[in-house]
């Protein structure tokens, strides 16, 4: 497979999750474990281009596929406009749902470069985040809106 | 946020993320049951499975029980190469289980007397004779569920024994507290146990102490000479991991007919669980007013329910709940409007003590523009959705306190480092403490740098809990920034043969009064070479004889669906007296994130159990139903923003509670403005909202034909 550009290999077990080997066999820690039951979108990447859950595949099913984590994000070390705004917004506190949302994020506006507040929501329902109160991510998706 | 692009980027280094090399990953076995007995067990078939290293059981640490009072409690546990073969093993534990009677009521523990301690009495004045002469009398009873922190990192430990140094890497809210409690609980010195928490996924209460997962690691460590990981799943997070308990509050107002508050009274039930301790519910009714008559009791039921532990606010939010409901119930029933009944009461000098501060005059006022909009919202309904405003007054804690101690380094570069042992819960402390620095010392703030997180490599610092943080930690680091500057300054006065008292530092540069000198800090310092200057400060106490505490008054606007029962939020003002605010953006923040956090509170968190069992029914996120971003209203934030002239060097309260206390009692009250219906229990879901505008209906029939 091929991660953030990246051609990668992993011995993996059968019915290992794909999180568990991008945190714990491809030093690839970014992607969050907080429920690893496809209820947090804390460990949402791109898999060819499509938002998934990386808890909810199994790491052998990524076999021949290309993987986008926030780690892969920005370019050459510096931060992707969405993380940029999420930064700039105080979008941060914990910071622990924060990679999953900048991966949604970025692909929410990809889609849809301006998307309205019912489709922001619609998009992000799924990520939780336990301390902002969401209200600095609107700001910060629209803060990268008019960026992208 | 300093630290805001490492996390952005998947860079902070959290507990979870620890791996250290030769870990190994533990799992526990707990309980099916909500009371049982263990008559026997025997971990030697999960020995022998694949992986295995060693199994722990309630006679090797004491955090396991072999009596678990509570469905989930800890019994025992395993370590194995990976999880998911700690895991399986679990499954080859032989367990003899002799279950026992559970006691789920509450009201019925307190008739028992299945008490966690001794009730806690309050009285002030004559309630009995208050009451009788009260022109009005307003009684209700007013319930509330249990709610669960659930913080997006699970709580988590990895322990290493070096020697006799024992490690502990973990998700905390106090590095210091873990490190002593530890010590003590496995006879070691307490300087042989080094804790480091780097970065944290959130606590808010959940994290204040070690718990099991620490000791289970702890031991399993010993045992295998391996590094051992212990990580609850979000499963057990939902089962084990600390809540706000339940209440039930039997509360009785009485008062002139003029809206004069003479008598408060209240029997208020917590619902400790099987451990824990009672949070001040009555705390509001003791506090919030003026009243000369005050009469309390609170009960710490002891039921077969997981242990409470500390919860944003803990008490006050609940108590807040009944207490500003009864009060809107009284202007209702006195025809005054809620906001000025706030305002006759108002209690100017606390009962025993003066104020440090107090501006809840000030959040009143400003409260104001928020409060006329109702009249132009009620026109908005129709027969379907009735639109409503309510508001409720707030009262807490968060001036913090000693000790805590900051040390700063200023190099021959002049850059400058914040060091202290305390630990960032994720509330933008290292932006905060670097702020501070920045601005006592004179520099930009990317100058300065914060290190934090290490019981090894910082002076104590206190707990990040009670909005302490900043009160606690602030003056400290404030006085370690002025400490370096007095040494820079006396070195620039030798330096360039001027008065100290004339010279000052300036964005970076030592200036002088009459603007001849201006030299940039990394001159000066660098005259040093590899000398460094080294500022020590810590926390002073707080004012003698006063009492610092923090207030607010929250306005919301909500919509009701009357035919489905269906309750919006659409809209909440939160006005906060907080002392001075140290970074408006990350206040603002956390005030959005403590009304969200309240809105789940009223509206849709619960943790349900089967009443005849004990058994937890809501064991994931969905059963759960925390808020998504699909639930946030507009919320408009502001900060009165007026140092606490007697508090500390720097006159700041904590934020991080306040925005939470009054958020339900305000939405429970523009649903009454917006349907007549009284809300006495939380959550409001559906089916609640239903039964109160049903109970609502009869309670009009009910009444004197009055037209
Ligand atoms: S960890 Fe994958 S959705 Fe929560
Ligand atoms: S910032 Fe803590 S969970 Fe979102």
């Amino acid at each position: 497979m091929t991660i953030n550009g990246v051609p990668r290999e992993a011995d993996v077990w059968p019915g290992e999750s794909l999180l568990f080997a991008l945190r714990e066999r491809l030093g690839l820690p970014g992607s969050k474990n907080a429920c690893e039951q496809g209820e947090c979108g804390s460990c949402s990447i791109l898999m060819d281009g499509t938002l998934v859950c990386a808890c909810l595949v199994l790491a052998a099913q990524a076999d021949g596929h290309d993987l986008v984590t926030v780690e892969g994000l920005g370019e050459n070390g510096s931060l992707h406009p969405v993380q940029e705004a999420f930064v700039e917004a105080g979008a941060v506190q914990c910071g622990f749902c924060t990679p999953g949302l900048v991966v949604a994020v970025a692909d929410l506006l990809r889609r849809d470069p301006t998307p309205s507040d019912d489709a922001i929501r619609e998009a992000l329902s799924g990520n939780l985040c336990r301390c902002t109160g969401y209200a600095k991510i609107f700001d910060a998706v629209r803060i990268a809106a008019t960026r992208a | 946020m300093a630290d805001a692009p490492q996390r952005a980027r998947g860079e902070a280094q959290y507990t979870a993320d620890v791996l250290l090399p030769g870990m190994l990953h533990a799992a526990l076995l707990r309980s099916p049951h909500a009371y049982a007995r263990v008559k026997k067990i025997d971990v030697r078939r999960a020995l022998e499975a694949p992986g295995v290293h060693a199994a722990v059981g309630p006679e090797d640490v004491e955090a396991l029980t072999d009596e678990p009072g509570f469905f989930g409690a800890p019994v025992a546990a395993i370590a194995a190469n990976t999880v998911e073969q700690a895991r399986a093993a679990l499954e080859l534990i032989d367990v003899e289980w002799e279950p026992l009677e559970p006691l789920l009521d509450p009201d019925e523990a307190v008739r028992r007397g299945q008490l966690t301690d001794e009730p806690r009495r309050n009285e002030r004045g004559d309630f009995e004779r208050a009451l009788a002469d009260a022109d009005v009398v307003v009684e209700g009873e007013y319930r509330t569920q249990v709610v669960l922190h659930n913080p997006l990192e699970t709580h988590q430990s990895v322990c290493r024994w070096e020697g006799d140094t024992l490690e502990i890497y973990t998700s905390t809210q106090y590095i210091w507290g873990i490190r002593s409690r530890v010590a003590k609980q496995l006879g070691v010195e307490p300087d042989n146990v080094r804790v480091v928490c780097n970065y944290m996924g959130g606590g808010f209460g959940a994290k204040n102490d070690p718990g099991e997962y620490t000791y289970v690691a702890a031991e399993l460590a010993r045992r295998t000479g391996r590094p051992v990981k212990c990580a609850l799943t979000r499963r057990e997070e939902n089962l084990a991991a600390g809540n706000r308990n339940a209440t039930i509050q039997r509360l009785t107002v009485g008062a002139r007919s003029d809206g004069t508050i003479t008598a408060l009274g209240g029997e208020f039930v917590n619902a400790v669980g099987w451990d824990g301790w009672i949070a001040p519910t009555d705390g509001p009714m003791q506090t919030l007013y003026h009243c000369e008559n005050v009469r309390t009791v609170t009960y710490g039921a002891k039921i077969n329910t997981a242990p409470m532990k500390a919860f944003r606010a803990p008490g006050y939010v609940e108590g807040t709940f009944g207490l500003e409901c009864l009060l809107d119930e009284l202007a209702a029933r006195l025809d005054v409007d809620p906001l000025e009944l706030r305002r006759k009461n108002y209690a100017h000098s606390s009962n025993e003590r003066p104020y440090s501060s107090k501006n809840l005059m000030e959040c009143y006022r400003r409260a104001e523009p928020h409060w006329e909009r109702r009249h132009e919202l009620r026109t908005r309904s129709d027969s379907t959705w009735k639109y409503g405003a309510g508001l409720a007054s707030q009262i807490w804690y968060g001036g913090g306190g000693p000790p805590s101690y900051a040390w700063t380094r200023v190099g021959s570069d002049g850059r400058i480092t914040v060091i202290t042992a305390m630990q960032d819960i994720g509330t933008g402390t290292r932006t905060a403490m670097a702020q501070i620095a920045a601005e006592e010392l004179g520099v930009p703030l990317d100058r300065v740098r914060v290190e934090l997180g290490d019981s090894a490599r910082g002076p104590f610092a206190s707990i990040s809990a009670g909005s302490s943080t900043t009160p606690s930690m602030g003056p400290a680091v404030r006085a370690a920034a002025a400490d370096a500057k007095r040494q820079i300054i006396e070195i620039a006065a030798q330096r360039h043969h001027l008065e100290e008292r004339v010279l000052d530092i300036s964005d970076g540069n030592v200036v002088s009064a009459d603007g001849n000198l201006s030299s940039p800090l990394e001159e000066i310092v660098g005259l040093l070479e590899n000398a460094q200057i080294l500022g020590k400060g810590a926390r002073g106490p707080n004012p003698t004889g006063m009492q610092v505490l923090t207030f607010g008054v929250q306005v919301a606007e909500v919509a009701v669906d009357v035919e489905t029962g269906e309750v919006r939020v659409l809209r909440v003002a939160a006005i906060h007296d907080v002392g001075r605010v140290i970074n408006p953006l990350g206040a603002s923040s956390q005030v959005e994130g403590g009304i969200i956090q309240g809105i789940g509170h009223t509206l849709s968190e619960q943790r349900l159990l089967d009443p005849a069992t004990g058994t937890v029914l809501t064991q994931s996120l969905d059963a759960y139903r925390l808020p998504t971003i699909a639930d946030v209203p507009e919320i408009v934030c502001e900060l009165i923003d007026k140092p606490d002239e007697h508090l500390t060097n720097l006159g700041s309260k904590g934020l991080g509670e306040p925005p939470i206390v009054p958020i339900a009692a305000a939405i429970a009250n523009a649903i009454r403005d917006a349907t007549g219906a009284d809300i006495h229990s939380l959550p409001i879901t559906r089916e609640e909202m239903l039964r109160a505008l049903e109970a609502a209906k009869q309670k009009q029939r009910g009444a004197p034909a009055a037209v």
